[in-house]
């Protein structure tokens, strides 16, 4: 699924097909309407939600502030509980350690999961290159995976799909892939999740090994959380004889009393519910319950970069709720395929660039896909402040400066396409620091604006074609308060 | 090097610029939304349960192996899983064929099972929620997962409590936990939201009054 991201064209070409397209719209108009109201409601039901999300934004916090110490505390309570912790710097380790272990099973198929990790590093293809076949258990996971497509949000990744194309999909591609779909399937969602559940409980029932990612990991315990809704993930956790889970560094509380805060938050901001259907939580391993043997992969892949960044580190906070994602206007229109990344939306605006480097013209991009109305920041229950991490990343983008790449400090290039901004801006700077050439050059615009153009030449062409040029007044602002002492002597 | 010291290595450089001193978290939200009296917080687990499709059934201690039985009949239930600790006396009218939690059942077995029987370790009123632990009463995570029909007991007042802070305090982490909001659902098509798509489709929790609780309800 990553793997087809790479690529991307910059995120407003990768937008315009998506803003042209009417059911796409539709579908996510829908969609996300229907979540943020929902939410609205879930949230107004707690009276202390603002002290919930300050101290989850301190428990965070915190524990990216302390994390070494964290992570060789939650390595130590896993051991003791009777898992195996491995450490992988990037996708392609990870991946690697994650293959390994499922040859070591001698199994050729594993059941996952639905997790954000996981199809950050591409392991689903990763394991096709090995031989071994990946299934997506999670319903929308399943349409995506059937659907030879990509994920598009990251709590409902086939949000972009109505209940029509996905009768299609099913129809068409089921029997690939293992039982096909029951004879005449209409297009209710309660029959399509029918389908869904024949197709794969022959998986669950017979999978040997199962691959998960984590909402949270405790460091004073060792115990891993999972949260969900439909059971696949209890069935991924407890039939497999192996589980393989693959997380990111940054998703560690420090104690079991922490989840207290999460428990709350996270299942009101993503589904608008009190409590998820279904969530588990595993310490290890426990005798003939569950799978005998677990294997815990700890990922960086760029979070440490992250980290070491000062106003972007916030990023790591993320509980990966989507609420930024469902009251974004940009997102409404433009779609998550648009952001080239498993994280769409807002936080992959912040995210993607600083797990992957700003290198990619994509990458370079998406601090800009935003209109920094701040809906996203008003919605996070880590209160990421998303608008600021995108000011900062601009800044970066077009400035260049200072950034930690793979743990070593390098500095970066302004980036290119943006040389006639930073040639305006520094001529900017120059005009008002010197007020007589500023008078002189708005004096000499007013008396030729009869002669301006609509839209502007060369590089600024692009921006004109979108916008309506400002008008020059008559008389400069600083001419008509002189002229009428400040507007007192009423002069036109 | 490691891939461990050099993850851990890249994590101490990327901190080493923030203070070492910490301010204490500030917990200031709440441990329980709302007052409330016992019973009132029994009523409301029972609506919040209700409220995400679980069935809701009440009864006293004595009336549980009638209640049992009647609910595994009017399922049409021919066979019923019972966790090895599960007491006696609660099945003792029931007429399906009573099949033990073993370790050795595999996961096909399971599901030619019609419906599971099992305790809880707490029940959350604000959330309705119940939490199975692995207990004695409670068997293994598989055999709540697997049979589309699951019947799980509470003991009220004893068993509930109000709010998630509370839960966590009364859970060992060290179990593995199964948190039982209604049943297996999702809202992926078109955010419609469908029961049943790969747990149990159907949940029905009991709330049994204990002696002093009946008394309180008399």
């Amino acid at each position: 699924m990553s793997g087809t991201f790479v690529g991307m064209p910059a995120f407003p070409e990768a937008a315009h097909e998506a803003v042209n397209n009417p059911t796409l719209r539709g579908n996510l108009r829908h969609a996300t309407h229907t979540i943020r109201a929902k939410r609205e409601k879930a949230v107004a039901e707690v009276s202390d939600w603002a002290q919930l999300r300050e101290a989850g934004k301190q428990i965070k916090d915190h524990t990216l502030r302390h994390l070494d110490r964290y992570l060789v505390q939650l390595e130590e309570s896993v051991m003791a509980a009777g898992g195996t912790v491995h450490w992988a710097a990037d996708a392609d380790e990870a991946n690697d350690i994650v293959t390994q272990l499922v040859k070591m099973t001698g199994e050729s198929e594993v059941v996952k999961v639905k997790s954000m990790a996981t199809q950050e590093i591409g392991l689903n293809e990763a394991l096709e290159a090995e031989g071994i076949r990946a299934y997506e258990t999670d319903l929308a996971e399943l349409i995506v995976q059937l659907g030879k497509d990509r994920p598009s949000h990251i709590l409902v990744p086939a949000i972009h799909r109505n209940r029509g194309e996905i009768r299609d999909i099913f129809e068409r591609e089921m029997s690939e892939w293992g039982r096909p779909a029951p004879e005449g399937l209409s297009d209710t969602p309660a029959e399509l999740a029918e389908a869904a559940r024949l197709h794969l409980r022959e998986k669950f029932l017979r999978a040997k090994v199962g691959i998960s990612g984590a909402n949270f990991m405790v460091a004073d315990t060792g115990t891993l959380v999972v949260v969900e809704s439909e059971g696949n993930g209890r069935m991924c956790l407890t039939l497999p004889e192996t589980l393989i889970s693959v997380v990111g560094i940054e998703k560690i509380v420090p104690t079991w009393q922490d989840l207290e805060v999460f428990l709350q938050t996270l299942p009101r901001s993503s589904t608008a519910e009190r409590m998820n259907p279904y969530t588990s939580t595993w310490t290890g391993t426990t005798d003939e319950d569950g799978p005998g043997t677990f294997h815990l992969v700890l990922l960086d892949n760029g979070r440490s970069d992250t980290l070491a960044d000062e106003v972007g580190r916030q990023a790591l906070r993320c509980i990966r709720c989507s609420a930024c994602l469902n009251v974004c206007p940009v997102y409404e229109r433009a779609g998550g395929h648009a952001y080239g990344s498993v994280y769409p939306g807002p936080i992959g605006a912040i995210l993607s660039p600083q797990l992957r480097g700003t290198g990619s013209e994509i990458d370079a991009s998406l601090p800009y896909a935003s209109t920094l109305c701040g809906a996203c920041y008003e919605v996070c229950p880590v209160a990421i402040d998303i608008p600021e991490v995108l000011v900062h990343l601009r800044e970066r983008i077009v400035q260049g400066g200072p950034v930690v790449h793979e743990g070593n400090k390098v500095v970066l290039k302004p980036a290119k396409g943006h040389a006639a901004e930073r040639a305006a801006m520094r001529a900017a700077r120059w005009a008002f620091a010197h007020p007589g050439a500023l008078r002189t050059g708005q004096r000499l615009a007013s008396r030729t604006r009869r002669l301006h153009p609509r839209t502007l030449p060369g590089p600024g062409k692009a921006w004109s074609d979108t916008r309506d040029l400002p008008p020059v007044p008559a008389e400069p602002f600083r001419d008509w308060w002189q002229r009428t002492g400040g507007g007192k002597e009423g002069g036109k | 090097m490691s891939s461990r010291e050099r993850i851990l290595g890249r994590v101490r450089r990327a901190l080493a610029d923030s203070p070492g001193e910490d301010t204490p978290i500030e917990r200031a939200y709440l441990r329980e939304h709302g007052d409330r009296s016992v019973e009132q917080t029994v009523e409301l687990l029972a609506e919040n349960l209700a409220d995400y499709r679980a069935i809701v059934h009440r009864c006293t201690a004595a009336d549980l192996p009638a209640t049992l039985a009647g609910m595994l009949a009017a399922r049409g239930a021919k066979t019923v899983l019972v966790p090895p600790g599960l007491e006696q006396a609660w099945l003792a009218d029931a007429d399906a064929e009573q099949i033990p939690d073993r370790a050795v059942t595999t996961p096909h077995e399971l599901d030619r099972i019609d419906s599971v029987v099992t305790a809880c370790a707490v029940a959350v009123a604000e959330t309705g929620t119940i939490v199975l632990d692995g207990g004695p009463d409670q068997g293994r995570r598989r055999i709540t997962l697997v049979p589309d029909h699951h019947i799980c007991v509470v003991r009220v007042p004893d068993q509930v409590v109000s709010s998630i802070p509370q839960a966590l305090e009364q859970l060992d982490p060290a179990r593995p936990l199964t948190w039982i909001s209604g049943p297996s659902a999702t809202s992926d098509i078109e955010l419609d939201r469908v029961e049943g798509v790969h747990g149990p489709r159907t949940l029905e929790v009991v709330l049994v009054g204990s002696q002093s609780s009946a008394e309180v309800n008399s």
